[in-house]
């Protein structure tokens, strides 16, 4: 075999095409060939003009030309694609899955960037200037100078009561989100409650509704004029869509079914917080079961705190 | 105690060196190389590249052989590195009709300019299982004919002639790239086809089988199915005329459907194409049935079957996405069924609060119920 032809393109290759603005990876890890962070720089800038559109229109979906990443489509793919393209040299990054650090996605996500870009990464949540997340937002506040990015099944907030890719647009377009709140009215018709316990619908900006990414409805106020730019990417559906700092964002609900969010009657079995979200975890088959943060890193630190 | 999902990292490396044990198999064996599985198992490595939309035999065999045979894991394998790779020129449209044939046949003319050529082929196989192959008998090498095939015309356009066959006209337009731009339903028919191309083999053959089956049905003819080797040609500043810069095999299959027509335009055959690298029959035919049943919209007929609907058929007939989605099941969910399992209990709970409460009156763990409780007394 010819190893020229089935070289992938080195960084050389890029800086031919007239930019190369990320730079080589610095660590010396051999990472046979590809670009830093992977993705070539053309790919990158593609998306960063989609992002800068996302960011101009919150909570709109821009369609970007999503490419195969080497992890499967639903596993990340579209945060991942978004995270390659806003890395730079410096940042720090910290990747997390169902709140923690150390489910197995996340340690592969983050060995992937420690491979192909060379970056620092963290678990500190205070310490991270990206973070790659799937189902939680975390605990500790957020602040300006932090960029979320949400991993997207399905970004499209009306697409299980309207299938159609042609229709849900002119929805959006039209601003007919009324069948949005039909449904939730059918759950409290039927359950007395809205039955939407994650992917909490929500507003952008008084103008699109957004599907917030399967967090718990726990995370949703976390959302409303945070401090951060959160990001939002959908690799298989190739979509992105962001949330700027300081933006309004409203959890659907009704004057007198007010949106409320989940709570538990005991503290985290591990640090004693009330205010984190708690995972139910199974101790025993006699039904013993024990509750703890999700947000493996808040509870860490605050346990740190104490001794 | 309590022992959360520490040390993925170690799994996931203790992982892959099992799954690379097991690929290898039993070590008395000798390993199967990649030219193997090119020579002996092209068929699979075909289908690799088509799916996978990269036209290179030992890379697909090498995804062959990393996936352990997986055909799907395969595919996911090589289109991962096809993205990876730069676009050096963008070839002319391929000119089938200048193909070097090795298979062709017509299911609508007994003989046709050119003739019939059967060519390699399992169709009149008996299925026995061959138990020679067991014993590694040797296969004697096939007779060769003197003197190579002629080039021969497309049949559907021996039906030009008489004007009974629609037309298709290249109009010029820069084709949409579906492996740069997000698809942007509705798509025109290039896309559609684009995306057929790339389709899973078994979804396509299940969805024009449902035609064939009354969903969506468009009566269709074999008009020709050819296999054989094409020229690619680029452009090149400088030369006059494209310049050949290689040969690649492919399958071409285009059905003949039942008519379409107006008060203005007379009754015309419709066509159905179906296109893929390799030797990949049973895909390119089906690949045919479905471009047809999508054309529905375009030739006036009724959108009645799953078939027909271009957003769902296109949307789903990605093995990579489709696969990646499914198994992104097995990902840990905690967080979203914690919430699940905080609102079943509410519901369960205020079920039997309002069970207990107006019958028996007894005390429930439920505050309201309780309350009524007190209140009887």
């Amino acid at each position: 075999m010819n190893d020229f032809t089935h070289s992938a393109p080195t960084s050389e290759d890029c800086s031919a095409s007239g930019n190369n603005d990320s730079g080589q990876n610095r660590s010396g890890y051999n990472n046979s060939g590809y670009n830093f962070a992977y993705l070539d720089e053309q790919t990158k800038r593609m998306i960063r003009r989609a992002l800068l559109k996302a960011v101009a229109i919150p909570g709109y979906q821009v369609p970007f030309g999503g490419r195969e990443m080497p992890m499967p489509y639903g596993w990340g793919t579209g945060g991942m694609q978004l995270t390659a393209s806003i890395l730079g040299a410096d940042d720090v990054l910290k990747v997390i899955d169902q709140g923690a650090d150390d489910t197995t996605n996340a340690v592969s996500i983050r060995s992937f960037f420690e491979r192909v870009a060379g970056v620092e990464t963290t678990t500190e949540t205070a310490r991270a200037s990206v973070i790659q997340t799937r189902h939680r937002i975390p605990e500790k506040t957020l602040s300006n100078d932090q960029i979320l990015v949400f991993q997207v099944p399905i970004p499209e907030p009306l697409r299980f009561i309207e299938p159609s890719e042609e229709e849900t647009r002119v929805m959006h377009a039209l601003e007919e989100y009324g069948v949005m709140h039909v449904k939730l009215y059918e759950d409290i018709a039927r359950h007395g409650h809205i039955a939407t316990t994650y992917a909490y619908p929500v507003k952008v900006d008084g103008r699109y509704v957004m599907d917030p990414s399967p967090i718990p409805k726990f995370d949703n106020p976390k959302l409303h004029m945070s401090e951060a730019l959160m990001l939002f990417g959908a690799g298989r559906e190739k979509r992105l869509y962001a949330i700027p700092p300081w933006t309004r964002v409203e959890s659907l609900d009704f004057e007198d079914h007010p949106f409320e969010i989940q709570a538990w009657d005991e503290p985290c079995a591990i640090c004693g917080a009330t205010d984190s979200y708690l995972d139910e975890v199974i101790t025993d088959d006699a039904g013993g079961r024990m509750f703890v943060c999700s947000d493996t890193d808040y509870c860490q630190s605050r346990r740190e705190e104490v001794a | 105690m309590y022992v959360a999902v520490k040390g993925g990292e170690k799994a996931i490396a203790n992982a892959h060196q099992w799954m690379a044990d097991r690929r290898r198999g039993d070590r008395e064996q000798p390993e199967l190389d990649v030219d193997q599985i090119q020579q002996q198992l092209g068929l699979a490595v075909d289908r690799v590249m088509a799916e996978a939309s990269l036209h290179d035999r030992e890379l697909a065999a090498l995804a062959l052989k990393q996936a352990s045979g997986d055909l799907v894991e395969a595919v996911f394998l090589l289109r991962a590195y096809r993205t990876t790779l730069p676009r050096l020129a963008e070839t002319c449209p391929l000119d089938t009709g200048a193909m070097h044939i090795e298979r062709r046949i017509s299911a609508t003319f007994k003989d046709v300019p050119g003739g019939q050529v059967l060519g390699p082929t399992y169709d009149y196989t008996h299925r026995l299982l061959d138990f020679m192959l067991l014993a590694e008998g040797e296969v004697p090498e096939a007779d060769r004919a003197e003197a190579s095939l002629e080039q021969c015309p497309q049949i559907l356009d021996c039906l030009n002639a008489e004007g009974l066959i629609e037309q298709e006209v290249d109009d010029g337009s820069e084709p949409y790239d579906i492996t740069r731009d997000p698809p942007d339903f509705p798509v025109d028919r290039a896309t559609r086809l684009q995306m057929l191309a790339r389709g899973d083999e078994g979804y396509l053959l299940a969805l024009g089988y449902s035609t064939q089956r009354g969903y969506g049905r468009n009566h269709p003819f074999a008009g020709e199915i050819r296999q054989g080797a094409v020229e690619v040609e680029i452009e090149v500043e400088g030369f006059d005329g494209p310049l050949c810069i290689g040969e690649i095999m492919v399958t071409e299959c285009q059905m003949i459907n039942q008519f379409a027509g107006s008060r203005e335009k007379a009754p015309q055959f419709t066509r159905g194409y179906g296109l893929a690298f390799g030797r990949n029959e049973r895909k390119t035919m089906a690949m045919a049935l479905v471009d047809r049943a999508l054309r529905a919209e375009e030739l006036g007929e009724p959108i009645q079957s799953p078939a027909q609907q271009a957003e769902f058929v296109l949307a789903h007939a990605d093995s990579v996405e489709a696969s990646g989605f499914v198994s992104h099941l097995k990902l840990p969910h905690y967080v979203d069924f914690q919430s699940e399992l905080e609102l079943l209990r509410r519901l369960r709970r205020e079920h039997a609060a309002r069970q207990t409460a107006p019958t028996t009156e007894q005390a429930a763990d439920h505050p309201e119920t309780a309350g009524t409780e007190e209140a009887a007394q």
